[in-house]
């Protein structure tokens, strides 16, 4: 910040007659470089993040020959939605021409349920741990969050065990039952904290007033959750879509979500490598957690910073 | 019939002893106030009394039930959270009949319930408004009327006053004393703040450390303390304790400023086995100037001479610090016959309002 010399920039003993007032200039100066500082540094991580996101744009607009031509990276001459439609309907994978479209709609059938399942365990959880609480609630809250820190790989051996047993292997389902499990750490982790702030008076007038444990949550907790539940679903939502280790390691061929699948586009092998088309389908993959980004962004940021009751 | 009785009450948190043997009990329509110091336990029992706390031992009867183990639905009480705790996203007609509406109450009755109640309250004009967009005196106003609709046997107050500003505190003090005399309900009211338990109460319990000290009629308790933690906690400025030698079954004699034994007159004689030392209670107001007139009017009175270490006229009187041995003691004057400083004035005693304690045992003797 620019700092104030009050004797230099006005002293009544000896008036300034035309206004020029050396000290206050400096600090404009210094203000505009370490403005302009800031937001140079800022423009370059920028392009760093937006640049390979631009080239992949690009290359799915361009044509194939193109590409081959003036190579990967460059600005496209053509502009064709062609990879697009390939991409998304009539590609051919290891042997089947149907694109990226069943694998799209696996991540859907996918994501949906166990974003909504888990949210709405979450909320659950998040309402008894800090609204009920009982002798050993705060140990399982605690043994909960160690699922926040527990990197999927150390599970994998376990689920595939348990889905054998079940017989969910290499199906959408298996992989709900996955994320919703896996979800739950998390879910309950931001419902908890949001539902702590909700004073604990008004859960006894409503006791008071006949309601019970279900009536309380329908009729106050939930009409107070809005935010926090926004900032769970597009958590779960966003990070669900874009998982793919269980996605991989437990689907194949038709039965994968599309994060999955767009490993088996790049390793076609023996044929030329149809960077136009793949770029398409990286852009289809990313596409609906990039929208909710967009639209959901700000209130995922309330959410997070903002309290139940203002 | 009493609306709540209870009976050796017990609340310890593991080897943490919150209330030790609390008796105490509200005739039908009487208004008990519960008052203490923060941490004395009374909010403690209030939930107990509610049912959003568990009972360790003892007996808590509202009516003719024992309720130590009903839900708080079902005890038939209603109240009033120091919080107000408005459910935020209902409107005030909805938070008024949340309670109704829980228990199934026809629509037609909740909306002639809410209307007799808005009506009493003055918040008809508020009934469509989120709690968000009221004042604190409109919410305290709701919160009232969320526990007045539901006619139940008992009402209880945790200290609804206290995040409202002093004018406001004031008004509403008197409107809910107003709004008792017209609905006539059992209450139990609790404060920290002594002025509003004398004001309202028809009995005021006294808590500290756990433990009921009184239970009395306001005017009981002020003017005859069972020990100096009500006697030093009930009345402000706080009644002055000075430490006295019995120099004989009617006499007792203090330290003066000069370091000389002034001589006073007991209004009445000292039963036998009294210690020889005890402590003498006297409220600020029942120290005056002495005059011969004074003496005629109240001829328990009894003079010693102080002189004035400061004056704080507060308008309506004004309170002067006197110096007695090494202590300082508080006398409240008329403003027209105030001392001024550095003046030595006779006091006038008026001993017939006087308490004696034991120093030890601290009890009234």
């Amino acid at each position: 910040m620019a700092e104030i010399a009050p004797n230099a920039s006005f002293d009544p003993a000896r008036p300034n007659p035309t206004g020029f007032d050396p000290e206050a200039a400096a600090a404009t100066r210094r203000h505009f470089w370490s403005r302009f500082l800031v937001y140079a540094v800022l423009a370059l991580f920028a392009m760093v993040y937006l640049v390979p996101l631009l080239v992949v744009i690009f290359n799915s607009l361009r044509e194939q020959s193109e590409i081959a031509r003036n190579g990967l990276i460059s600005v496209p001459r053509s502009f064709r939605f062609d990879a697009w439609a390939q991409a998304w309907g009539s590609y051919c994978v290891s042997g089947t021409c149907e694109g990226m479209k069943r694998n799209f709609f696996n991540s859907l059938a996918m994501t949906i349920p166990a974003t909504i399942i888990s949210t709405i365990l979450g909320a659950m959880n998040g309402y008894i741990l800090s609204k009920w609480r009982f002798r050993g609630s705060e140990l399982i809250f605690n043994l909960m969050l160690l699922g926040v820190f527990m990197p999927g790989q150390i599970s994998l051996m376990p689920w595939a065990f348990l889905l054998g047993k079940l017989g969910l292997t290499n199906s959408t389902y298996g992989l709900v039952l996955i994320h919703v499990v896996q979800g739950i750490s998390f879910t309950t982790l931001f419902c908890r904290n949001f539902y702590v702030s909700i004073p604990d008076d008004l859960i006894k007038a409503a006791r008071i007033d006949g309601a019970g444990f279900w009536r309380i949550f329908r009729k106050i907790i939930l009409p107070l959750s809005p935010p926090i539940l926004i900032v769970t679903v597009i958590w779960q939502f966003t990070g669900i879509w874009n998982e793919y280790l269980f996605g991989v390691v437990f689907t194949s061929g038709q039965q994968q979500p599309i994060t999955a699948a767009l490993v088996a586009l790049t390793a076609g092998g023996t044929t030329a490598r149809a960077y136009d088309v793949m770029s398409a389908a990286v852009l289809i993959g990313a596409l609906p957690p990039l929208l909710i980004y967009l639209f959901g962004g700000k209130y995922f940021v309330r959410g997070l910073t903002q309290g139940a009751i203002k | 019939m009493s609306a709540l009785m209870i009976r050796n009450l017990h609340k310890s948190y593991g080897s943490l002893e919150i209330l030790s043997g609390i008796n105490l009990e509200a005739k039908t329509g009487e208004f008990v106030a519960l008052v203490g110091p923060s941490g004395c336990g009374k909010s403690t029992l209030l939930a107990m009394i509610a049912g959003l706390e568990t009972v360790t031992s003892g007996e808590i009867w509202i009516g003719d039930r024992l309720v130590n183990s009903v839900q708080p639905k079902d005890r038939d009480i209603a109240m009033v959270f120091q919080s107000y705790a408005l459910y935020p996203t209902m409107t005030v007609r909805q938070n008024i009949t949340f309670g109704m509406e829980s228990r199934g109450v026809p629509k037609a009755v909740q909306a002639e319930a809410v209307q007799r109640v808005a009506a009493l309250l003055q918040i008809e004009q508020l009934l469509k408004r989120k709690p968000g967009q009221l004042s604190g005196g409109q919410r305290q106003r709701v919160a009232m009327g969320r526990a007045l609709v539901r006619d139940p046997k008992l009402f209880l107050f945790d200290e609804p006053l206290s995040n409202l500003d002093a004018k406001l505190r004031v008004d509403m003090r008197t409107e809910i004393k107003k709004l008792h005399h017209r609905v006539g309900k059992t209450t139990v009211y609790v404060t920290h703040d002594q002025v509003e338990a004398m004001t309202l109460a028809s009995r005021i319990a006294v808590m500290n450390q756990g433990s009921v000290q009184q239970f009395d009629t306001p005017k009981r308790i002020y003017d005859r303390p069972t020990n100096m933690f009500v006697a030093g906690f009930m009345g402000s400025p706080a009644m002055n304790f000075i430490p006295a030698r019995l120099t004989g079954s009617t006499s007792i004699s203090v330290r003066a400023a000069d370091g000389s034994d002034a001589s006073l007159a007991l209004a009445a004689p000292m039963p036998a086995g009294a210690p020889k030392d005890v402590v003498l209670g006297i409220r600020p107001e029942h120290i005056y100037r002495f005059t011969t007139d004074l003496k005629s009017r109240k001829p328990a009175v009894a003079s010693m001479q102080a002189p004035v270490e400061l004056v704080e006229p507060t308008g309506a009187e004004t309170l002067a610090v006197l110096r007695l041995g090494d202590l300082e003691i508080t006398g409240r004057f008329e403003p027209d016959d105030a001392p001024v400083m550095g003046e030595t004035i006779t006091l006038g005693i008026d001993m017939s309002r006087a308490c004696l304690f034991d120093p030890t045992t601290k009890a009234l003797l």
